[in-house]
């Protein structure tokens, strides 16, 4: 029995009551994924990431959503919004806070969107991630019955952020989850939309997520993705994005956790004005491989995108990078930036990056690099030369290379934390919070 | 204060410093001049201990203990401050993030325990005022996008905070105009006092119409060939260094 067939044997019995689209949709899923099996290595795709922990995983299906009320209240984030939250992937009515909804705005689990067999849910639902993308979708198509279905009417803008909390648990044995997440976001509808990983730090899960966001004209999304799973769950995930004219859609693609993460994130800007920004940070140690895979589509005349990724790198951990800018033919007078840089803290740590630009119009502004390098020795020694010791010289220009990315991010609460969750990997007599309060005092007075 | 004997300095095989001797006693001002690459910059980049340079023969001693053997960090804190030349830029580190770990570092090293928030704000608002600094400084990265004259002042107000025993100003008049040297000048004169000793490095003269020397030397080709008081710089301005170059071969 193959990996794929062994995986798809978890499928029986579980949903019969689906409605009939969904039942085939499934099938197709399940079919695709089956003739496809896990990428290897010889897969260009997959070329530096190895799948074969999860393929060789047996990961049972959650079946009920119970966790831990101090544990939770230790991971979320501390911030008033709309939350919808998934426990390996089944949905947990108790823990979630869904009231008091504008008009116009409906965040509901995906379970209660397919019961309730909305048109609108069928009609969007896989129209992005089809299941040819890759092995994974597929496999996520087949699977999905929980996740997040998020409808913004058109002109609606959302009061506060709509937070999607995935949680995962240490249970007796590994489980695996295939949440499906859908944003419909209506013309000149705004919201915040907050995916957040995190769990049990014994969990040794496997979470197959995809995501799917249309923006029809003039929408605005910020979408924030804060990935701090167990270091030793196994993560992958696909964000597909298509955008109407005039659209905003700001990504930021945060990764702390995880054994082994791959996120694929693509945007097609498929009319006039359309702009998107990637903004992304990974920050690894020990043996952690994290992969992120970009692509922006650039389909239409006058389109935007400015993509920045940074990458630490401690220990022997692993990174990858590929970042994409497709531009069609007639696309002409698109600006298209791309920037990677990566920051290795070990001799021993490993990044691969890959920066593409395919053009095929004429008349466009275009650029991209990536860089990859050690601290700056000159300002390690500007630093030590006032007396600050060299673990915390390291630590604050570490922070600092952080700090370039998370000096975009809107949401304090985030910058925050993940500000924090890197200085709490750096030397703890670097009294970082200390700091950050008296430049915040002196600024104020 | 500080004893510098017979000191030979190399730079990849290169022979910078041949047996140069200082003496700085605690409340004196000393300003070393000499042409360009005589080796004065390198005198005060050993002592701070910046990598690259090796000590062939020679001592240091601070205060009695051997400079030599300590670490950059240790140096600092035990009171030698090195003001630069050339001030890096230091991207996303800010100003108050280096002043605030510096000053926690130097009192931990006295066994102090960390400066409350309110006395390091008063602290570091009044020192900036005394730079003439924007508040706004602060906040900014150090040196990120500061004019020559931003970076100098910001060198001086890093010392006037830190309150070193040994301030060493590498070359501090460079890229000043008139105004900017005024202020510069006037906040390393704040620093004079019994306990503090000042080392200027300096190629030309006018930086010492601000800030008045005790002792003035001369360093050419890797050593000190001459000592005076401030009347040499005078000297130095009118007639250059070959005089003094042919006395000492002579």
């Amino acid at each position: 029995m193959s990996a794929a067939e062994r995986f798809l044997q978890r499928l029986t019995a579980r949903r019969a009551d689906d409605p009939s689209w969904v039942a085939a949709r499934r099938q197709a899923g399940a079919a695709r994924f089956e003739a496809m099996g896990f990428p290897t290595r010889r897969d260009e795709h997959w070329k530096y990431t190895d799948v074969r922990r999860i393929a060789e995983g047996d990961f049972a299906l959650a079946t009920d959503a119970a966790f831990d009320t101090t544990r939770f209240d230790e991971q979320r984030l501390d911030i008033d919004a709309y939350r919808l939250v998934l426990v390996d992937g089944r949905f947990s009515p108790a823990l979630s806070e869904l009231d008091g909804l504008p008009a116009g705005v409906s965040v509901e689990p995906l379970s209660q969107a397919l019961e309730a067999n909305h048109e609108s849910v069928g009609g969007s639902l896989g129209r992005l991630a089809g299941v040819d993308f890759s092995p994974f979708t597929a496999l996520n198509t087949a699977f999905a019955d929980e996740g997040a279905v998020i409808r913004l009417a058109a002109g609606t803008v959302v009061d506060k952020p709509i937070y999607l909390l995935m949680l995962s648990r240490a249970d007796a044995e590994p489980v695996m989850s295939h949440p499906r997440v859908l944003i419909e976001a209506g013309a000149r509808a705004e919201a915040t939309v907050i995916e957040h990983y995190s769990g049990e730090p014994e969990a040794a899960n496997f979470t197959n997520v995809v995501t799917e966001v249309l923006l029809d004209r003039g929408a605005i999304i910020d979408h924030y993705k804060l990935q701090e799973a167990a270091l030793t769950d196994l993560h992958v995930a696909s964000i597909h994005v298509d955008q109407g004219r005039d659209s905003h859609f700001n990504s930021y693609n945060l990764n702390l956790g995880g054994a082994l993460v791959r996120t694929d994130l693509v945007t097609d800007l498929n009319a006039e004005g359309a702009e998107a920004a990637y903004n992304g940070l990974f920050f690894v140690q020990g043996r952690q491989h994290v992969d992120n895979h970009t692509l922006v589509n650039h389909n239409a005349p006058r389109t935007f995108s400015n993509e920045n990724y940074k990458g630490v790198l401690d220990d022997r951990s692993r990174g990858v990078f590929n970042g994409k800018v497709f531009v069609k033919k007639d696309a002409q007078q698109i600006e298209a930036y791309q920037n990677n840089a990566n920051l290795l803290l070990s001799d021993r740590a490993e990044i691969d990056t890959k920066p593409e630009l395919v053009i095929y119009a004429d008349d466009v502004k275009c650029s991209h690099g990536a860089t990859t390098g050690q601290l700056d020795e000159e300002a390690v020694y500007a630093l030590r030369s006032r007396g600050i010791d060299e673990p915390m010289a390291r630590a604050l220009l570490t922070l600092a290379f952080v700090g370039e990315v998370m000096d975009k991010v809107g949401l304090n609460v985030i910058a925050e934390r993940v500000e924090r969750a890197v200085a709490g990997r750096l030397p703890e007599r670097f009294n970082l919070a200390e700091l950050v309060e008296t430049a915040e005092a002196i600024q104020e007075t | 204060m500080l004893e510098v004997k017979d000191l030979h300095v190399t730079i990849e095989d290169k022979v910078i410093l041949k047996g140069l001797n200082l003496t700085i006693n605690a409340g004196e001002v000393h300003a070393i001049m000499g042409p360009n690459g005589a080796g004065k910059s390198t005198l005060s980049a050993v002592i701070a201990g910046k990598d690259g340079y090796e000590v062939t023969q020679g001592t240091i001693l601070f205060e009695g203990q051997d400079v030599l053997e300590m670490e950059i960090e240790e140096r600092a804190r035990a009171g030698l401050l090195l003001g630069f030349q050339y001030p890096i830029e230091i991207p996303g580190v800010k100003n108050i993030y280096l002043l605030k770990a510096a000053l926690n570092a130097q009192r931990a090293a006295r066994g102090e325990g960390e400066i409350p928030a309110p006395e390091f704000m008063k602290l570091v608002r009044e020192k900036s005022a005394e730079m003439k600094m924007d508040p706004s400084f602060l906040q900014r990265a150090v040196n990120e996008g500061f004019s020559g004259g931003e970076k100098k002042r910001n060198e001086i107000l890093q010392m006037l905070i830190l309150q070193p025993k040994l301030a060493m100003l590498d070359e501090i008049d460079s890229g000043l105009d008139i105004d900017a040297m005024k202020v510069v000048a006037d906040g390393v004169n704040s620093l004079r006092n019994a306990d503090r000793a000042i080392l200027l490095v300096t190629h030309y003269q006018r930086l010492l119409n601000h800030i008045v020397p005790d002792h003035v030397h001369v360093l050419v080709d890797g050593r000190i060939v001459k000592s005076g008081g401030k009347e040499l710089a005078l000297e130095l301005e009118d007639r250059g260094y070959d005089w003094v170059l042919e006395e000492s071969v002579a």
